[in-house]
């Protein structure tokens, strides 16, 4: 049974939470995305082994191209690293004073993983790997 | 308008999932170091490159390395390895559609949505993790 807020999607979007509401709304799409990569990609990975249809083989195809591979990195380190954060928060709540400067933290972390990722990765593309 | 309930400590499904979201997040972090540490231990470094590292990172499964010049993967096809797998596939699927639905309660107001968003999510775990389960045993 959801709260009724009687509020807007454009007022939603206007609200400014600054960078927590930022990471709160990235958990929520990052986690959509997960599951519906992983889902297909496991009913993908089924259907490829039982069956070897082409669709799943596709599906898998465009699951292991480094641009998608790239999306996926994001989600699951961006996901990871801010539910760290809160697990964090829930463990020692008196911690939530410093939730702004936690969350500056969890970026200063997630920056130079994610660029030393995209060097990676764009370098085996320009190779041509 | 009924407000949402909070979720108090106890055995209700509410308080279970968030202990259990929290709990599975931990665990992802400690079957991913395992993994990594165990695939460098065999020998990873001179066998793979960093992607192939990764993928038996997230779901250590032979098919997952087949595309690279590790020349022999039937070391890495064990029950052990199995296990790994299955723990991987139950926390993670657990832990992702349990969050699918938390999210779409959070969206639907009226009980009868509820009772068939559980029963769909239900239905949709049990499917997702029969499924992953027998790609597991069958690779």
């Amino acid at each position: 049974m959801a709260l009724d807020r009687k509020v807007g999607f454009l007022d939603g979007v206007r609200y400014k939470g600054g960078g927590p509401m930022l990471a709160w709304a990235l958990h929520r799409i990052s986690g959509l995305g997960m599951i519906i990569f992983i889902s297909l990609h496991v009913v993908a990975s089924f259907f490829t082994q039982q069956m070897g249809s082409d669709w799943a083989i596709n599906i898998n195809i465009i699951y292991e191209s480094p641009y998608f591979q790239l999306l996926i990195v994001f989600t699951v380190l961006f996901h990871g690293l801010n539910g760290m954060r809160i697990i964090i928060l829930d463990l020692w709540p008196k911690m939530l004073r410093y939730q702004r400067e936690m969350t500056w933290l969890q970026w200063l972390i997630f920056i130079p993983i994610y660029s030393l990722t995209i060097f990676i990765m764009l370098q085996r593309v320009l190779a041509g790997g | 308008m009924q407000t949402k309930k909070i979720p108090h400590p106890g055995w209700n499904l509410e308080y279970m999932m968030w202990m259990f979201t929290r709990l599975s997040g931990l665990a992802f972090f400690f079957l991913a170091i395992t993994g990594m540490a165990a695939a460098l231990v065999m020998g990873a470094r001179n066998q793979m490159d960093l992607g192939t590292l990764m993928r038996w990172t997230f779901f250590p499964n032979p098919n997952h390395v087949l595309d690279s010049n590790i020349p022999n993967v039937d070391i890495w096809a064990n029950g052990f390895w199995q296990i790994m797998q299955m723990l991987v596939i139950f926390f993670g699927g657990t832990h992702g559609l349990n969050g699918l639905r938390v999210v779409i309660e959070d969206y639907t107001s009226r009980p009868a949505w509820q009772i068939i968003t559980r029963l769909v999510f239900f239905v949709l775990w049990v499917f997702m993790i029969l499924a992953a389960v027998y790609v597991i045993l069958a690779s």
